[in-house]
């Protein structure tokens, strides 16, 4: 799997080794996403639980007339579920799955600004003191305030939860 | 519309044009003496040289000029059409296409080669006849044979001529540029001043043609209007314009539908840019629509117009007391009386008959006929039947392969089907009826049906099933569309690289169709295609599980009725009810959503069924009907299947649509499990 998500999932770093994301907060890490795949933020919309569907994008909601996914990174990176704050913000990005461009809205505690990421800074995630799943993580960037976390979102969209259809049967029975 | 490139709706019109001569071609090869098809064939071919060379593609017009002469000499009986002839000019069509798509370049090679096939069989039907001298290409038009001093021309075009863009001045031109012409208008059908009506055209007009001019030049002239004129041509010679020529051509208005309105642009006959280098770009695409249907949407449209005007004023005004509130709702009422009506004019445009596509297969089946030897008869039953307009797009990619199918494995060679006791002529229908929300179409064929042993036996080398397993006759057949599965013994160029049948399922099933195959031994082979009408909007029924809300199809729900709590109670330990002396498996959604929430305590069970088999769908309320825009879900969410799509109600939020076909089957399989259990 890794193979082909390869050439996507790889950053677009400019000439200069420079990048410009949108940061955000998930439970307390600061997450960016490049700001070429961003189309939109939006305030919290009522959502529509989709049963079945893997937890991660558990829900739709109407954006524009188009019904697109709810993702909770929170569960890639097994952070603990939150409620919904003030600050709440659904950062809509477009990405290729299975060669359709796709929007998905991400739910953030916080979305920060846009910023310049320099590749100077940037690691491949270190192979051990790390709690989440590594494929998941692009690579890790060192900033004034703290480590900004490039998640690799083609590897987690891509990425199947058996458990989930499975729990969906059991429950149906 | 006005804007559109000319070239492109020439690409369109020559298109259809060949499609209709394919017919006609197709029609002849089976009544080879009729001389209506002759005809027609021939009026196609000549209407495609004279637009081809106007909007300068020589190359088409140069080579239809030959297929054109070889047409004319049938249509004169000096030779005889035959079944060679027909073959000839139809892989000339497929020629001439490629020519209407290209520039031309690059072609010539393949062209002068259907040329030299063309001559061959023209000759040898030539020599069948009589020793006619003349080679085709040079025979052209020998009964027009220039007259010396010229003729006499008399032409009235139809009075509403000038309103479909005919001038009647370019034609007059036109003869004068074919030489010295003497024009004396006839103004005897000219109304009194008070009935004339300026747009239209009352004159006739005579003209005395003189020099070296040959009938078909100018019938050239009127190619474009001959189909509802009068036009008489007369050698000059003869001094009395009315003595008896049997030659003239008083052209018979051909019985064109004239409700059909295109709604591409008409072609304007004028100074047209003589691009030929054209791109060969895609040809747009374009929907006829009768002109009636425009007329009722350009009604609802107009109508819409006011209300929102009344609209805006009540905005303006505010809504104040009982009347003002009374005012807004009647303007609500009609906005939602004239969107219904728009919605439904709107689906009407989109659908178009399956005759068109049945049409194109006429040639494939003669083509396979060719290639295998067989003797194939194609027959069309229900082509009147209207499907939306993307539907039958893309439903002909998987027609193809299931007539090939039926041509090449299902029938027999005409020897084996005389041995079996069956006429010597296989037989294929194609038909399309329409039942509830579904458009049924089948393909049958009267072969020798689907080789059991052999489809299991390859299933069983391909792993698919374990050898000696017991599955039912259905399940055996759907083994059929498995990936890389083929059960010719001998690959041919028609089918059987085992590339296919599994594409055509995953089309079908991409328009939310199903696909069904049955099959006797040694009496052929029968393949449903059910497709839903229409892709974007279908009635629902709203129905609340939970805190969500979800849409059935509503053609698929049969009744709703009550789960009494006695019922409710006894039905923990099985999911159950009678219902008409029949017992019907039952799903609570509420479990199967694993919606948490306490049911209501009177609950519903909405009954829906599909090809038979029924199954009830517990909810919590019913809302209502619904008028539900399907959208398709994120490619996230298709691993879902129990959803068909979504759907946005009125108050933004998404609502889930039920996947009917995916619901029965687990309630079946749930039954079935039940069963096995106790």
């Amino acid at each position: 799997m890794q193979d082909t998500l390869t050439p996507i999932s790889a950053a677009n770093w400019d000439a200069e080794g420079q990048l410009e994301v949108l940061t955000f907060d998930l439970a307390s890490e600061t997450f960016a996403v490049e700001a070429m795949l961003v189309r939109e933020i939006l305030d919290l919309l009522p959502e529509t639980i989709v049963p079945g569907a893997s937890p991660l994008v558990r829900s739709v909601v109407n954006f524009r007339g188009k019904i697109i996914p709810i993702a909770d990174l929170r569960l890639a990176f097994d952070m603990p579920a939150a409620e919904n704050t003030i600050d709440s913000r659904i950062i809509v990005i477009e990405i290729d799955i299975d060669g359709e461009p796709t929007q998905i809205g991400i739910r953030t505690d916080k979305v920060h600004e846009v910023a310049t990421l320099n590749r100077t800074d940037a690691e491949k995630p270190p192979v051990v003191g790390m709690r989440w799943r590594r494929d998941f993580v692009h690579e890790l960037v060192r900033q004034p305030g703290g480590i900004v976390v490039l998640p690799d979102l083609p590897a987690i969209f891509h990425h199947k939860s058996p458990e989930s259809a499975a729990a969906y049967s059991a429950a149906a029975n | 519309m006005s804007g559109q490139d000319p070239i492109a709706a020439f690409r369109v019109e020559a298109g259809e044009l060949l499609g209709d001569i394919e017919q006609a071609l197709l029609d002849l090869s089976h009544d080879l003496t009729s001389r209506d098809l002759v005809d027609s064939v021939f009026r196609g071919l000549h209407t495609l040289k004279g637009s081809g060379a106007m909007f300068g593609f020589d190359a088409l017009a140069g080579f239809t000029h030959h297929c054109e002469t070889a047409f004319d000499r049938v249509r004169k009986g000096q030779v005889p059409a035959t079944e060679e002839l027909v073959a000839v000019i139809l892989s000339a069509m497929d020629h001439m296409q490629a020519l209407v798509d290209g520039d031309g370049s690059g072609l010539e090679a393949t062209g002068d080669e259907i040329l030299g096939r063309l001559h061959q069989a023209i000759g040898a039907a030539d020599a069948s006849v009589d020793a006619a001298p003349a080679t085709a290409a040079s025979a052209a038009h020998p009964a027009s044979a220039p007259a010396a001093q010229g003729w006499r021309i008399a032409f009235r075009l139809p009075t509403d001529c000038m309103t479909t863009g005919t001038n009647p001045l370019m034609l007059l031109d036109e003869l004068r540029s074919l030489g010295d012409a003497r024009i004396t208008a006839q103004t005897d059908q000219i109304p009194s001043l008070d009935e004339l009506d300026a747009s239209q055209c009352h004159l006739g007009w005579q003209v005395e043609l003189r020099g070296d001019v040959s009938r078909a030049d100018i019938e050239d002239v009127f190619i474009f209007v001959m189909d509802d004129m009068t036009l008489e041509i007369e050698p000059m010679e003869c001094a009395a314009p009315e003595a008896e020529t049997p030659a003239a051509a008083e052209i018979v208005p051909e019985g064109e539908p004239a409700a059909i309105a295109p709604v591409t642009a008409e072609a304007s006959t004028g100074d047209t840019p003589r691009n030929a280098k054209a791109n060969p770009a895609k040809v747009q695409e374009s929907v006829r629509v009768p002109a009636e249907r425009l007329d009722v949407l350009m009604d609802r449209v107009g109508e819409l117009v006011i209300v929102q005007s009344r609209l805006a004023q009540l905005s303006h005004q505010g809504v104040r007391g009982p009347a003002g509130e009374l005012a807004l709702r009647s303007v609500a009422e009609d906005i939602e009386r004239l969107a219904s009506e728009l919605r439904d004019t709107m689906m009407v445009l989109r659908m178009v008959p399956v005759a068109s596509l049945f049409g194109r297969f006429r040639r494939l089946v003669h083509d396979l006929a060719r290639e295998t030897g067989k003797t194939i008869e194609l027959s069309t039953q229900g082509e009147s039947t209207e499907v939306d307009k993307t539907v039958i797009e893309r439903l002909a990619d998987p027609m193809v392969h299931l007539i090939r199918n039926a041509c090449d494995h299902g029938l027999e060679l005409p020897e084996e089907r005389v041995a079996a006791g069956k006429p010597e002529a296989g037989h294929v229908t194609l038909s399309a009826h329409q039942a509830g929300g579904e458009v049924l179409i089948t393909i049958r064929d009267d072969g020798r049906g689907i080789n059991r042993e052999r489809v299991r036996a390859k299933a069983e080398a391909q792993g698919l099933i374990e050898p000696g397993a017991q599955i039912s006759d259905s399940e055996l057949l759907q083994m059929i569309f498995h990936p890389g599965f083929s059960t010719a013994a001998q690959v041919t160029n028609l089918s059987g690289r085992g590339v296919g049948m599994d594409v055509v399922k995953r089309t079908i099933e991409s328009l939310r169709g199903t696909i069904d195959i049955t099959s006797n031994p040694g009496e052929g082979s029968t393949v449903v295609l059910r497709i839903p009408l229409t892709l974007a909007i279908i009635e629902g029924l709203l129905v609340r599980v939970g805190e969500g809300r979800y849409v059935i199809p509503l053609a698929v729900v049969e009744e709703c009725i009550e789960l009494s709590l006695e019922e409710d109670m006894r039905s923990r330990g099985r999911s159950f009810i009678t219902l008409r002396d029949r017992l019907v498996p039952f799903i609570r959604l509420r479990e199967m959503f694993a919606t948490g929430t306490r049911p209501d305590p009177h609950q519903k069970i909405v009954v829906i069924t599909t090809g038979g088999e029924r199954v009830g769908l517990v909810v919590d309320q019913i809302i209502g009907s619904h008028q539900t825009v399907i959208k398709s879900m994120s490619p996230l969410h298709r691993d879902v299947a129990t959803f068909a799509g979504a759907t946005i109600l009125g108050d933004g939020s998404v609502a889930l649509i039920l996947d009917a076909v995916q619901l029965v089957a687990f309630g079946q399989e749930q039954e079935e499990r039940l069963r096995a259990a106790g």
